[in-house]
């Protein structure tokens, strides 16, 4: 009973201080995973140059924070895709005016194993091999090597850009192999021979090969890196968006000033992102 | 005098209400996995909230839910594959319907959007639609497609496992179930000689120092998380899997099961061995005195004194295989095909639970799919426990 009391004091005693910073908080941004370390960086560094200002920073997927945009329990949506003709509509219902933001974009890279001769694809061939049409390097112009196909898990939110933007929303072959973090794909496609899988450019390193894209069936082929998806012109580039309603603007405009000033998109890049300007 | 006996009745009392409360939660877990796991036979795999339709012209009233994800997939590409007429599939989607009309045709507030598109449809006779039932159209000139409820059949039968496609998710849940049963088989066949041997090993031949250095070291392997057996896997064991037969991947069946096997020694160890050291000192002696050798005593006495001891060993070992979850996820690849060879990669249940419960919308099919597989996981187990006990009961 003693046991159960203290241990009940020690709860309490640990919950004090998160009930105290939670009264603080004046600004709340939900929503996407991608986005989730680059606003808690923001929200970091806001802090310690406005002291007094909280923010709070909670992820849990980009329909999670519209949805509760819509149910006015956050004041920023952070979203890794555009709001869906549904989610709009039902603001509208709603009756709110939803104001859209691009503060930094993502870009994905198709790595395979350093030892693949390949080093550029065209969209259409990057389409076939994920969903298993093609199965072997010599078809696309490589060494007889079987193609052993990356991904990310199915819930992930790269999983969907990946499926939306370079397979034109085409199921993935079921033979793929399915990670549950981009640190695991790296480590596979570094020791597989004939891998392929594609990673946010922050994690590109020496161990994986990056592959050039073409998304003009083979006219141009672009190297995925921070230039070129600020440039706009590497493809596979996807914009992060905050969302915000009418009501909370005059709350959020600071923070947002210095997301978008130059200070905040220093703290882009040095996250592996990519800046706007 | 009095007061003691009031002491009693009050421990006997704790001790029946917390093993009541205990059975109950645990009949109430069981309830709520098949409550919500069954429901799943209760929904059609389209998302809940939107519509399919077809052409006013077109002859097909139902498909099932694979002919729906090949025509989303480009796989089927002409209605006469499904019964139809020879014409090109025509796919819609109401994001498509903003690249057609502007968005003032659309209206301020949207409010023209089921009028176009019940144009859109009425126009196109190849078109199949997908749109929020919402806007369905109030005299719309084409006729709703009907997709065929998920069947148990099809649920276990089913070979293709892609529960986020859109229009038509797919729950078959074959390769995982193989996926899951391959690994374990192929764990409890590495875990069992293994631990076996080395429980004897200690408790009857190993010095009293040896034993002494080597059960904490055994125990320890207990201690370590799951995830650090995965890691450990993915970096060191997958590359040698990979060179050893060389394999075009490393990801495979044969490494989850490994590093399964690893896990469950301690538990089989230990347990064992405690097994066979219970065996009363006097019947070894009886034995020994009857001239039979040490190794004698222990394959004809010991051991079959132990063997209940053993088979709960054998049990509690399987019962951590079967449901691990973080190394496997780690280590066997995760693809959702049927297994031919243990050198290829699989997708077990646990991991699929694991991999994608956080994020499947609460109630959603996707959710209930998942129940049910927490349901055929726990059928498993139930067998296999019961198998054991059978066998226990026999030996007897």
């Amino acid at each position: 009973m003693k046991k159960t009391l203290v241990a009940l004091g020690l709860v309490v005693c640990m919950m004090m201080p998160a009930l105290s910073s939670a009264q603080k908080v004046v600004c709340k941004i939900k929503g996407s995973d991608t986005c989730l370390p680059l606003s808690q960086k923001f929200a970091e560094v806001y802090g310690k140059k406005f002291p007094g200002s909280g923010i709070s920073v909670v992820g849990g997927g980009s329909g999670v924070g519209l949805a509760a945009l819509l149910s006015n329990t956050t004041d920023i949506a952070q979203s890794s895709r555009k709001m869906k003709m549904d989610e709009k509509l039902k603001m509208q219902e709603a009756g709110k005016k939803v104001k859209e933001v691009i503060i930094a974009y993502d870009a994905l890279a198709v790595v395979v194993n350093p030892d693949n001769k390949i080093s550029q694809l065209t969209r259409e061939q990057l389409e076939s091999i994920f969903t298993g049409k093609v199965t072997n390097w010599k078809q696309v112009g490589g060494q007889d090597l079987k193609i052993i196909v990356y991904s990310r898990e199915t819930s992930s939110g790269t999983y969907e850009f990946f499926k939306e933007h370079v397979m034109n929303k085409k199921n993935f072959v079921s033979s793929a192999l399915l990670m549950a973090a981009t640190g695991a794909v790296v480590q596979s496609v570094s020791q597989t021979k004939g891998a392929i899988g594609y990673v946010g450019i922050a994690y590109l390193e020496k161990d994986i090969k990056a592959l050039k894209v073409s998304y003009d069936k083979g006219k141009t082929f672009v190297t995925p890196n921070v230039e070129n998806a600020m440039s706009r012109k590497y493809p596979i580039t996807r914009p992060l968006y905050y969302y915000m309603t009418g009501a909370a603007t005059a709350k959020v405009t600071p923070l947002l000033n210095f997301i978008l000033s130059s200070e905040g998109q220093k703290i882009v890049l040095a996250e592996g992102y990519v800046p706007l300007s | 005098m009095k007061l003691r006996k009031l002491g009693e009745k009050f421990a006997e009392g704790i001790l029946f209400t917390s093993s009541t409360v205990t059975t109950l939660t645990v009949l109430f877990i069981v309830y709520f996995l098949f409550k919500s796991g069954i429901g799943l036979f209760n929904v059609r795999p389209v998302e809940e909230g939107y519509t399919l339709a077809l052409n006013g012209t077109n002859p097909i009233q139902e498909l099932s839910s694979k002919q729906l994800k090949d025509i989303f997939n480009g796989d089927i590409t002409n209605w006469k594959d499904v019964g139809g007429k020879d014409l090109d599939i025509q796919l819609f989607t109401l994001d498509e319907l903003s690249t057609v009309y502007t968005e003032e045709q659309l209206g301020a507030n949207f409010e023209n959007i089921p009028f176009y598109v019940n144009d859109y449809v009425s126009k196109n006779p190849n078109i199949i639609a997908f749109f929020d039932s919402r806007y369905f159209p109030k005299n719309f000139s084409g006729h709703k497609l009907n997709i065929s409820k998920i069947s148990v059949k099809e649920f276990l039968t089913g070979k293709e496992w892609y529960p986020t496609a859109t229009p038509a998710a797919q729950f078959g849940v074959l390769p995982l179930i193989m996926g899951t049963l391959w690994v374990t088989f192929l764990a409890i066949l590495f875990a069992i000689p293994i631990g076996l041997v080395t429980a004897i090993y200690m408790a009857e031949i190993a010095s009293e120092r040896v034993r002494r250095l080597m059960k904490p070291v055994i125990e320890l392997l207990a201690g370590i998380p799951s995830v650090v057996y995965g890691f450990f896997g993915l970096v060191v064991l997958v590359p040698m899997i990979q060179q050893v037969f060389n394999l075009p991947v490393g990801e495979t069946a044969l490494a989850g099961s490994i590093i399964l096997g690893i896990m469950a020694l301690p538990t089989i160890i230990t347990v064992s061995e405690d097994a066979i050291r219970s065996a009363p000192v006097a019947m070894k002696e009886a034995s020994l005195a009857l001239g039979a050798s040490h190794w004698q005593s222990v394959k004809y006495v010991v051991l079959p004194y132990a063997r209940s001891g053993i088979m709960a060993a054998i049990i509690l070992g399987i019962g951590r295989a079967i449901g691990e979850t973080m190394a496997v996820l780690m280590v066997t690849g995760n693809a959702a095909v049927m297994p031919h060879s243990i050198l290829e990669p699989v997708r077990t249940i646990p991991a699929t639970i694991a991999a994608e419960l956080g994020e499947a919308p609460f109630g959603g099919t996707h959710f209930k799919a998942l129940f049910a597989l927490g349901i055929i996981l726990f059928i498993i187990t139930f067998i296999f426990n019961s198998l054991v006990e059978m066998i226990k009961t026999k030996n007897k």
